[in-house]
């Protein structure tokens, strides 16, 4: 259950960015090679975020595809399942190109 | 009255503060000549059996430490008190709801207790799970797998990110196998597919199989450093 700590950090960096304000919507995104459990972050961020400026924020996640780039024939694809592998040659060897984003893309704040 | 609302683009890592910790520790560890691993597996795999080996087998040549993680008990550390060895134990416990993993910040907790520069290697034996502990660094040098034949064959597809992670697999409690159905083949081959190549030992804390062959590893890894 580390979405614990991840919705931790969630709300700490949404606090800081408000400058004062109310936060109404928190913009994640959420790569799809993170384990992170969407339900199970709303829970932890909606808890955590009681008696701060984001308290009653929506928390909405934009899951991001994996990418990447195969080694052995060059070819760029979408790596829709694990095993990851290129879905030109079936390569398994990969430089991931997308998917391990976990990041707070934007807010919502009431306006001053 | 309608309050408007006004989009701030914010582009955070989530986890931008935990790897600056990280960064923080490694330097600490770097200053001191100290080589970390971030040891970890399901809970009853083998880190601490295998720990008691490498420490018999290292006892003398390189001066060890330990830092354990776990939610509760000092169980762990009380096991390893006969080495004579610094050793620190972070229970996760005051956590919210009791972490299922180490973070930067519970490692840098128990660093003041260590004595880094009598340490060539500090084992952080983590806190025993698949998933929590792979996305948090640490500040390790290298992280070590801990996986136990009994687990089956295709943990590493069901877990990749921990299994992509590792930068060595020390596959324990071969001396079962021909208890098992395991196909050791079949689980090398799921390994292969999400960590292409990714280094192997294939051990038994119990007999002290492949105890050698791990040890030289972390020997030619403290080399290149």
């Amino acid at each position: 259950m580390h979405e614990l700590s991840i919705a931790e950090s969630v709300v700490t960096i949404a606090s800081r960015q408000a400058d004062g304000r109310r936060v109404t919507k928190v913009q994640m995104k959420v790569g799809y090679l993170r384990q992170v459990v969407p339900s199970a972050l709303a829970f932890g961020f909606g808890l955590l975020a009681e008696g701060t400026p984001v308290e009653g924020a929506e928390l909405e996640m934009e899951q991001v595809p994996a990418e990447g780039r195969c080694r052995g024939c060059g070819v760029e694809s979408r790596l829709v399942s694990v095993p990851l592998r290129c879905e030109d040659c079936g390569g398994f060897d990969l430089e991931i190109l997308k998917g391990e984003e976990l990041m707070v893309e934007s807010l919502e704040l009431e306006e001053a | 009255m309608h309050r408007t609302a006004v989009k701030k683009v914010v582009l955070e890592n989530v986890l931008d503060a935990n790897d600056t910790l990280a960064r923080a520790n490694r330097d600490v560890f770097d200053r001191a000549g100290t080589y970390t691993i971030n040891m970890m597996s399901s809970p009853g795999a083998g880190k601490t059996a295998l720990l008691e080996r490498t420490l018999e087998q290292l006892r003398g040549r390189l001066r060890l430490g330990v830092l354990e993680g776990d939610v509760q008990t000092t169980l762990d550390a009380d096991r390893l008190a006969r080495f004579h060895i610094p050793l620190v134990q972070v229970n996760t416990d005051p956590g919210f709801g009791g972490e299922c993993h180490l973070d930067a910040n519970m490692v840098r907790s128990g660093l003041s207790e260590l004595p880094l520069d009598d340490i060539d290697i500090l084992v952080i034996e983590n806190v025993g799970n698949l998933v929590c502990p792979a996305e948090f660094r640490v500040g390790e040098d290298v992280r070590v797998m801990v996986y136990s034949v009994t687990e089956g064959e295709e943990k590493p597809l069901k877990y990749p990110l921990m299994f992509r992670s590792a930068d060595l697999v020390l596959v324990n409690k071969v001396d079962l196998l021909e208890h098992l159905d395991f196909d050791l083949e079949r689980f090398l081959g799921n390994l292969d597919a999400v960590n292409p190549g990714v280094g192997r030992v294939l051990t038994s804390a119990r007999t002290g199989k492949g105890v050698n062959e791990w040890c030289e590893w972390l020997g030619q890894r403290l080399e290149r450093v």
